[in-house]
């Protein structure tokens, strides 16, 4: 969903097609059709969509066990994703990687790391190539406010940081990590406020503000491509769903959710669309059939694909070995 | 006597070990939060109410960091049993338990002890790569730990409180498809086994395998799932007149050679079964040490059944193909036997 200037109304499709895709994809689960267990990205969707709507089609997106809203938003096309969560040999991953390491590097997006905190140097590494290739090419690493505490997320923003590397790491603080809460595990408000420590910026954003969460992309994207290095931007957001899909939710309070249930991106989104005379209502009906027509395609695509065959667990191991 | 699972019967041993050694705390991520999981796998669920947060302690999503807080915990006089949430995290705490807990008696002149204890699951689920390894191999390959890896409630209480009052670092090995927890955090395609655990106090003594089947034509050993596949296989053999001896190990460092020996040298026949892949795997080890200490009594080749050398694969039909089977332990058998 890369591109120039893309408009409310564009991001707002994009956050739709996120939205929707997810709740499909628990309803199969519930159905059956989907073998592994999901981590959704409902309620994150415009982190995804605001950063990504900056990148280019080249740009690297490396990314998480929550991995669907990211991919969508950096053009994976929803029904390779689909697929790959029913383990189709179509899957963006030929059903060798499922629902946590959904990706496709054709559109600049690696298999999803599902190892918390694995991908921030990964990232870095991307973005060395980058500046090596004199490619004008950024990565962005998004990572969870859990995953700041992995050591592994420490070396990398330091590396990012000495050798100016052009990255963007994305904390998504939806204050969890699994069912611990963000105060248990740190002593600091922000995530962001570890930034100075490394020597870089770091912006705090409304990451259910889509526009805004673009606002701070196109800055740090900018101070990347122009060799000023990296930035760390905490985008403050909630899951409005359950960690994976065996989360009862009982360690958080039903009145938290609530106020964030009333910041929903999405309604967040609409709403200025219609205050700003930039869509009606029968505007987004539209894009709400539109979005649909998608998602039923993919789930379609996905049902219809076949099976990868047993044997072809041996393929892939390394490469050139097989197709 | 009280009937538990696995789950139950770990959570057991550690609430008793708590309770009679005040050196005793548990470290993770998600053990003991208010309203939480009680781990990835419900084992320490409702131990942080009774014992409080500061021994039921939670952690920042850190491996290196716990690991080896549990490490300096142990070598200054704590009992910590450490959790990952997954096996496959152990790579990320890997330099705290291969180049720091099993090496600091050794490099010490055995004058410093590290007394803990690392859980860790294993097996595949359906949740690809990343989530499903068998390192079993990997950390026997690790001179210094102790790895036990029990597969009924009873060894689970027993060789938990066993692994607590060792004074050295030990792995416990816990297959997911095992612990029948209850509820949301079930696994599909679960055994889930539950027996008999005594409401006293008793360890498993470290190091002691156990006949699970006696028989007199092969033997088949296996450890936590495989160990029920070659169960089952031997269910299917015995209809066709075979007659199938399956050991489980229980603990694979230090390892029961005699009980294996002594079964081989009675059947003739070995077949190794685990989920950990292929090459230079614990099945290999096995394999080896009966070819070393056994060879004039075998009638026929060693056979492993293994996972395939390759990571775990997500799509179920691939999944199958990777993993080691009863089906698979009987066609083993089958070979070794002449027949097809
Ligand atoms: C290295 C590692 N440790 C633990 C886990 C288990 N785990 C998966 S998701 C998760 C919570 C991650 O929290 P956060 O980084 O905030 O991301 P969120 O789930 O909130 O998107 C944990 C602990 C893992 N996958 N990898
Ligand atoms: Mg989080």
């Amino acid at each position: 969903m890369s591109g120039q200037a893309q408009s409310l109304l564009d991001l707002y499709r994009t956050m739709l097609t996120i939205r929707r895709f997810e709740e499909r994809a628990n309803a199969l689960y519930m159905e059956g059709k989907i073998p592994s267990t999901l981590h959704l990205y409902i309620g994150q969707e415009a982190v995804a969509t605001g950063v990504c709507a900056v990148l280019k089609r080249t740009d690297y997106v490396l990314s998480t066990h929550r991995p669907h809203g990211h991919a969508i938003a950096k053009g994976v096309a929803p029904r390779d994703i689909m697929a790959e969560l029913y383990a189709k040999v179509t899957g963006c991953c030929k059903g060798k990687g499922g629902s946590m390491h959904a990706g496709d590097i054709r559109v600049g997006m690696p298999p999803a790391v599902a190892i918390v905190g694995g991908n921030a140097p990964i990232a870095a590494g991307m973005a060395l190539a980058c500046k090596f290739q004199k490619n004008g090419g950024v990565a962005v690493s998004f990572f969870g406010d859990g995953a700041a505490n992995e050591g592994a997320v420490h070396e990398a923003l330091n590396m990012a940081a000495i050798w100016s590397l052009p990255v963007v790491y994305v904390c998504e603080n939806n204050l969890y990590g699994a069912s611990t809460s963000f105060s248990t595990v740190f002593n600091i408000a922000n995530v962001a406020d570890r930034a100075p420590a490394y020597g870089i910026p770091g912006v705090i954003v409304d990451g259910n503000d889509v526009e805004a969460v673009r606002e701070v992309a196109i800055e740090a994207c900018a101070r990347a491509r122009a060799g000023a290095g990296p930035t760390l931007i905490e985008a403050k957001t909630y899951r409005l769903c359950g960690h994976s899909r065996s989360d009862p939710l009982t360690y958080r309070s039903k009145e938290e959710e609530a106020v964030w249930r009333a910041r929903d991106p999405l309604v967040i989104a609409a709403q200025r669309l219609k205050e700003r005379g930039e869509a009606s209502d029968a505007d987004l009906a539209r894009v709400e059939a539109e979005v649909k027509a998608v998602i039923d395609e993919a789930v379609a695509f996905a049902e219809t694909s076949p099976d990868p065959l047993a044997t072809d667990a041996l393929k892939h191991l390394f490469v050139g070995e097989s197709a | 006597m009280p009937m538990m699972s696995i789950a139950e019967a770990l959570r057991l041993a550690i609430r008793e070990e708590m309770e009679r050694d005040p050196r005793v705390f548990c470290i993770g991520e998600d053990i003991g939060v208010t309203g939480g999981f009680g781990g990835a796998f419900t084992v320490t669920l409702g131990l942080s109410e009774q014992f409080g947060h500061e021994r039921v302690l939670d952690t920042p999503i850190s491996e290196i960091g716990l690991a080896g807080a549990a490490v300096g915990a142990a070598m200054a006089g704590m009992r910590p049993i450490a959790d990952v949430q997954y096996g496959d995290f152990l790579f990320c705490m890997m330099d705290q338990l291969a180049n720091q807990a099993a090496k600091m008696t050794y490099m010490s002149g055995g004058t410093v002890s590290v007394p803990m204890v690392m859980r860790a699951p294993v097996g595949s689920t359906r949740r690809g790569s990343q989530h499903a390894q068998s390192l079993e191999a990997f950390m026997c390959h690790v001179p210094g730990l102790k790895v036990v890896a029990p597969a009924t409630a009873y060894d689970a209480k027993g060789l938990l409180k066993a692994a607590v009052r060792d004074d050295n670092p030990v792995i416990v090995f816990e297959h997911k498809l095992l612990y029948g927890s209850k509820g949301a955090r079930s696994e599909k395609g679960a055994l889930s086994p539950v027996g008999e655990v005594p409401s006293e106090d008793y360890i498993v003594p470290i190091g002691k395998g156990i006949v699970r089947r006696e028989g007199s034509d092969v033997t088949i050993v296996g450890k936590l799932l495989t160990m029920y596949q070659a169960l089952a296989a031997a269910e299917t053999l015995a209809q066709e007149g075979i007659s199938a001896e399956v050991i489980d190990p229980r603990t694979l460092v230090p390892l029961d050679k005699e009980l294996i020996l002594a079964s081989v040298r009675k059947t003739g026949r070995l077949v190794v079964a685990e989920e950990d892949n292929r090459t230079c795997g614990w099945a290999a080890e096995i394999a080896a040490m009966v070819a070393e200490e056994a060879f004039y009594y075998l009638d026929a080749p060693i056979a492993r059944v293994s996972s395939i050398d390759t990571p775990p694969p997500f799509a179920p039909v691939m999944e199958a193909f990777y993993l080691p089977s009863a089906d698979k332990i009987v066609d083993a058998v089958h070979k070794l036997m002449g027949k097809n």
